[in-house]
């Protein structure tokens, strides 16, 4: 089934510098369950075409669909949370009060939303903080529990904007390491932005390499690793060779005109 | 106590260390306001001696400069000792008390301050919501806060005396006048303070405009908001002071400036004055603690 379907979507902003060229011409169909990364240099528009399907900017031209339905419409049916670079988590909640928040928005019962709390806090490891400030806790612990808030109202889909960018590289291991767990045990369909290769080949079903000026899609990589991938795999040939293909796409689009 | 000393000289005691600087400062001041009550009042002791035909020594001269009934600068003794008599010397209900005309200062300064900040929030409400409000209150707020008070204050007492209201009212008017603007300032500033990616989160979570503003944007600008209040309540009561000069009123801290300034009872309007910045202070630290209360209540205090 088709979780997220695009097509010839381009998007242009009015600067003072004239029209720029976000998104060209962009045709793609994520199916349901997909991990799907996207990968390109800054200004190839792979954050605008993740806020585009969140109906957080609106396409010039073309169709997007996200769950059958306009991307406003499924934002308004909360058919997706959203992960950004920072937690951005309210420093006068708790951590299970930062969760909470969504849930009270969209007006879940008390009881439920105890439940869904300790449920995804649980997911990410996170259950023994729930009382805890977002100041007493790490950068990587906040940015787990910004993932526990987007998870809590059961979306299908979650995007995700470069959500460890931020975080050192032991950091981001064991995060990408959770992740991948997690989209097993939840099979959600996941929208990930990232500017790391070894990041993008270690945790997608399927990889899209994208090239700015104008914002477009160079290649789509469906990646032959089995879905149980320890650390480790990042070692063998199939991943390498996989890295190279997605090494080779970026290069291939790029241009420093 | 000596060992206090001891001990706070051995850096152990964190209270007297801060104390020191503290004092040092205050010593200097006092100091300085000696030298200068000496300086500026022996012209006249001088004179009077001059035309009694006797010579002081320098002494003399230092005892008397500082012991004037009505001095040009009244030393820091007695000035004191003028509060000390207005606050302990009088009962409270006395005309003469600094406690009675305190009150009558502080009753319509927390009235002002009240409509001050409720204004100050509405209209910062108004603008971050109100394209068309954004736009016109601003350059209003600015324009009112230009006009100097004291030609606005005479206005409106002659105006809501005509129409029979004196007393607290048009003094807390003249005082909301001057506090609703760092309110105001401080408050669009504050609900201004969530960065585009908290609001896009808000927007992801298809939340409305009344739930943005009470989960977001209200917290957010508490920090704001308290700053802006230290600085409001000072202002209130400096309108309140201007609000009872003008109709030569007769109760207030304002009142006894100026029945000070008439009979040339200059203790007495340093006397008030300080008054006036004890209130002020009390004031400031009263909001200070409140602050500290809630953003701790808040966990946003570390």
């Amino acid at each position: 089934m088709t979780a997220i379907e695009a097509r010839d979507v381009s998007l242009t902003f009015q600067t003072a510098d004239g029209p720029v060229h976000a998104l060209k011409d962009v045709s793609l169909t994520i199916d349901r369950g997909d991990f799907v990364s996207f990968i390109g240099p800054s200004g190839c528009g792979k954050t605008t075409f993740l806020r585009a399907i969140a109906a957080l900017e609106t396409p010039t031209a073309g169709t997007l669909a996200v769950a059958g339905m306009t991307p406003d419409q499924a934002r308004r049916r909360r058919a997706y949370g959203y992960v950004f670079q920072a937690p951005g988590l309210y420093p006068w909640r708790t951590i299970a009060g930062n969760v909470s928040l969504p849930l009270e928005i969209m007006g879940f019962s008390r009881a439920d939303r105890m439940q869904r709390i300790a449920r995804v806090l649980d997911l990410v490891d996170l259950s023994s903080f729930g009382g805890k400030y977002p100041w007493q806790l790490s950068g990587g612990m906040q940015q787990r529990a910004s993932i526990a808030r987007a998870l809590a109202f059961d979306a299908d889909i979650l995007l995700m904007d470069e959500p460890f960018g931020a975080l050192d590289e032991i950091v981001r291991d064991r995060l990408n390491e959770a992740l991948l767990d997690l989209w097993k045990k939840t099979g959600k369909t996941i929208g990930f932005v990232t500017h790391s290769i070894p990041e993008a080949v270690y945790l997608s079903t399927r990889i899209v390499v994208m090239s700015p000026r104008p914002g477009r899609i160079t290649r789509v990589i469906d990646s032959p690793l089995p879905p149980e991938r320890p650390l480790e795999i990042r070692d063998t040939p199939e991943f390498i060779a996989l890295a190279q293909q997605v090494r080779e796409g970026l290069r291939e689009g790029h241009s420093y005109d | 106590m000596t060992e206090a000393v001891a001990r706070g000289h051995g850096g152990a005691n964190p209270g007297l260390r801060s104390a020191l600087p503290i004092l040092t400062v205050l010593l200097a001041i006092v100091a300085i306001w000696y030298l200068a009550a000496v300086w500026m009042n022996a012209p006249w002791v001088r004179d009077q001696a001059a035309r009694a035909d006797t010579v002081l020594t320098s002494g003399e001269l230092i005892r008397q400069t500082l012991t004037l009934e009505r001095p040009v600068l009244p030393a820091p003794h007695q000035v004191a000792a003028g509060l000390w008599e207005g606050v302990a010397g009088q009962k409270i209900t006395s005309k003469r008390s600094l406690v009675w005309h305190g009150w009558v200062t502080l009753s319509a300064t927390l009235a002002g301050f009240a409509i001050g900040t409720a204004a100050g929030i509405g209209l910062a409400v108004g603008i971050v919501h109100n394209r068309a409000m954004d736009q016109s209150v601003m350059p209003w707020a600015v324009a009112s806060q230009t006009v100097p008070i004291l030609a606005i204050a005479p206005m409106v007492i002659v105006v809501f005396a005509s129409m029979g209201i004196t007393g607290l009212l048009p003094k807390a008017i003249i005082a909301a006048w001057l506090s609703f603007f760092p309110v105001l300032v401080g408050m669009v500033k504050g609900l201004r303070t969530p960065d585009a990616m908290q609001l896009d989160l808000m927007h992801s979570w298809n939340a409305s405009r009344a739930r943005q503003f009470w989960n977001l944007r209200l917290p957010s600008s508490l920090p704001y908001l308290f700053a802006s209040l230290k600085v409001a309540i000072a202002a209130a009561l400096v309108g309140t002071i201007v609000g009872e000069l003008p109709a030569g009123a007769t109760a207030g801290l304002g009142a006894r400036l100026l029945s000070g300034s008439y009979y040339g009872q200059t203790v007495q309007i340093w006397s008030a004055l300080f008054a006036a910045a004890i209130l002020a202070a009390a004031l400031v630290m009263l909001i200070g603690a409140v602050e500290r209360l809630t953003l701790r209540r808040m966990g946003m205090a570390r």
